[in-house]
């Protein structure tokens, strides 16, 4: 029996992984010859998706892009062998785009059955929280602090100090929520781990629980990923039969399509059936969170990486990385980008290393006009900016962001102008409604945009966008109303031209 | 407990089918938007007289469960068309042409692709929505056609796999 090895993340899904999959059957019948397949999540080569691999005795061959069409010459090829074929790409780990990362939070990733417990623990699973249970909350506490490990969500704030918090706060029961609402444009990294090792979370939520004296966690996922949510969901229906948790339970809930819930607040208001409107801080959600109870609120990413900080030692993460921003992030690469997908590094490659170096350029052959990093909220920065070192400091520095670690890449087609309008528009559209500078600002803002657009008294106008920008930065309850100026303001910083492309001729006839 | 909208056949609805999802979701914490997604899932849409079954059992306003059905996007007030397709109109499909791949579809079905954007078409067989990121941004442009992802597609490919 040979074993091959094909996805079943929805990015590889969504061209063809599972049309490959039966044509690899259904040819394997014909031809007499028996294969076993498990499906796995992505390796986050996504370029190279539908990616098939091949058990041999040399290791796992890969043969990507994959077509079903293709199926019945990688047979003929002796694929099932590891041989030649126009699609092989050989041991994937020998793929100069996987051999030069640090793999820590996606080290299972793309590798294991997402669904195979037995497969989890042969490669290092519940190390980490056999460790946790040894040394206890405060050494654990201790651990993570010194590691430096920090908000992969994208605030940044230091995960040690936050479960420190809640192991100190008064009050029972208390709660771990994973902010599993994914939503900023330019990011899968979250759905990944879901689809391809949700044990990692899994056990990263036990230990945060066992660190602060929580006996419960909650995901909430959103809608927008349906195999994420049947794989996590399959996930904890065999890690609750196996008991490897002992007391801790997780539930899953489902978001419902609101981009703000993505903000800590919203969140647990959602989680509550309430609407999705931001809380005002204080009180800490550390102090009072879910039902008023003290809540360690962490993003996928922060509770994924967890185990491996208590398997390996704070110090073989915190060796990793620059300044302040210490361990890795894995970052994902979107867009107009000739090579997509995810990239898991040491922080410290400069923003061209990754878009040019890495991401080969854009995908259309064209110069890269803009990038923007960190969603929707994210700047763009222009190649003038390349140098820009990637850690939070860097970017903060240059008016940008890292967020969830999202980059994506847009050729020189792109109109700035109409980016910027899209912010405005789309922190309308997701606005939870709470504060007024959000709520109004951003209609407000979306509409001088158009008079800019078409060519009205622009200068004018674009004070009253800048002016704007100020009010929403500094007049907003959360990162949605107070971060939408970093789009804007980044696009009429870097790309003037694309805001006066009527104004030159009709100012011209004024004076 | 399921917890996606199908693309199955929408049931009618009765005051005692929702007082039994009602019951079946009561006990958790943070009941109402399971019972939201339950609802939606067996009748296509959060009917409007549901609205008060729900808030009494849950000791809540009318207003209260309404202010949240309206507030999120993924309820609808009326069951979808047969065929559901939720198209990204975020950043990364958008610098790799998914407006233009999504105005080619919306203008073969006879939808609006300007200020309003998408909708059911007359005939009720397809609805297509707007979505801000799946999550598939490596294979963009991407969409939802029923609930499985598809990436990597132009106005006609789009087309193809819808059935227009």
């Amino acid at each position: 029996m040979i074993r091959l090895y094909i996805p079943g993340d929805a990015a590889a899904l969504a061209v063809g992984a599972s049309d490959v999959a039966r044509a690899m059957t259904s040819e394997a019948v014909r031809r007499g010859v028996d294969i076993a397949i498990t499906r796995t999540g992505s390796r986050g080569m996504v370029w190279l998706e539908p990616l098939v691999e091949v058990e041999t005795p040399g290791g796992r061959i890969a043969y990507g892009p994959v077509d079903a069409h293709d199926v019945a010459s990688l047979f003929d090829a002796g694929f099932l062998a590891g041989d030649d074929h126009p699609l092989r790409i050989g041991r994937p780990e020998d793929h100069p785009w996987l051999r030069d990362q640090t793999r820590i939070t996606f080290a299972r990733c793309g590798i294991v059955d997402p669904a195979s417990l037995s497969d989890y623990r042969a490669r290092g699973g519940f190390a980490g929280l056999a460790k946790a249970r040894a040394i206890g909350p405060e050494a654990i506490i201790a651990a993570v602090t010194a590691s430096g490990l920090r908000g992969r969500g994208g605030a940044g704030f230091p995960a040690g100090i936050k479960w420190k918090t809640v192991a100190a706060a008064a009050g029972a029961p208390k709660y771990v929520v994973c902010n599993a609402d994914e939503g900023d444009s330019g990011t899968f990294a979250d759905r990944m781990i879901l689809e391809g090792d949700p044990f990692a979370l899994i056990e990263g939520m036990a230990i945060a629980g066992f660190a602060t004296g929580a006996n419960t966690g909650f995901v909430y996922a959103r809608s927008e990923y349906p195999h994420a949510i049947r794989a996590f969901g399959r996930a904890l229906d065999v890690v609750r039969a196996d008991g490897a948790l002992g007391a801790f339970d997780i539930k899953l809930r489902i978001g419902a399509g609101a981009y703000v819930c993505g903000e800590e607040t919203a969140l647990l208001e959602s989680l509550e059936g309430k609407r999705g409107q931001v809380r005002a801080k204080p009180p800490l959600p550390a102090h009072k969170g879910l039902f008023g109870q003290p809540t360690v609120v962490n993003n996928v990413l922060t509770l994924a990486t967890a185990p491996w900080i208590l398997a390996h030692g704070a110090e073989a993460y915190a060796n990793l990385g620059v300044g302040r921003s210490r361990g890795t992030q894995p970052i994902q690469l979107a867009g107009n980008v000739r090579f997509p997908g995810l990239y898991e590094t040491p922080f410290g490659l400069t923003l061209g290393e990754l878009v040019m170096g890495v991401g080969g350029g854009t995908a259309s052959g064209r110069p890269v006009r803009a990038v923007q990093c960190g969603g929707p909220l994210g700047a763009y920065f222009p190649p003038a900016l390349f140098d820009t070192v990637y850690d939070y400091e860097a970017f903060a520095a240059r008016d940008g962001l890292i967020g969830h670690g999202g980059i994506v890449v847009f050729d020189d087609t792109v109109d700035m102008a109409v980016q910027a309008r899209f912010a405005f528009d789309f922190c309308a559209l997701e606005s939870c409604g709470k504060c007024t500078p959000c709520r109004i600002g951003s209609v407000r803002g979306a509409e001088t945009l158009d008079k800019v657009i078409a060519g009205i008294e622009v200068e004018a106008n674009l004070a009253l966008v800048e002016d704007l920008c100020h009010t929403l930065k500094f007049g907003s309850l959360c990162a949605l109303g107070s971060f939408t100026p970093y789009p804007v303001m980044s696009a009429l910083t870097h790309f003037p031209e694309d805001f006066r492309r009527l104004a030159a001729g009709s100012e011209t006839r004024v004076s | 407990m399921s917890y996606l909208g199908s693309v199955e056949t929408p049931q009618p609805w009765s005051p005692e089918g929702v007082q039994a999802i009602v019951a079946a979701h009561q006990s958790l914490e943070g009941p109402l938007i399971p019972i939201l997604h339950a609802l939606q899932n067996i009748y296509g849409c959060v009917p409007r007289e549901a609205v008060s079954i729900v808030a009494h059992a849950l000791n809540l306003s009318r207003a209260e469960v309404h202010g949240v059905v309206t507030f999120y996007h993924d309820f609808r007030d009326r069951p979808a068309g047969d065929r559901v397709v939720k198209i990204c109109r975020a950043e990364a499909c958008q610098a790799k042409g998914g407006e233009a791949a999504a105005r080619v579809l919306l203008s073969v079905l006879g939808l609006p692709h300007d200020t309003a954007w998408g909708g059911t078409t007359t005939d009720g067989v397809v609805t297509v929505e707007p979505v801000y990121c799946l999550g598939l941004c490596a294979v963009a442009p991407a969409a939802l056609i029923d609930g499985e992802p598809f990436g990597r597609f132009d106005g006609m490919r789009l087309c193809e796999a819808v059935g227009s």
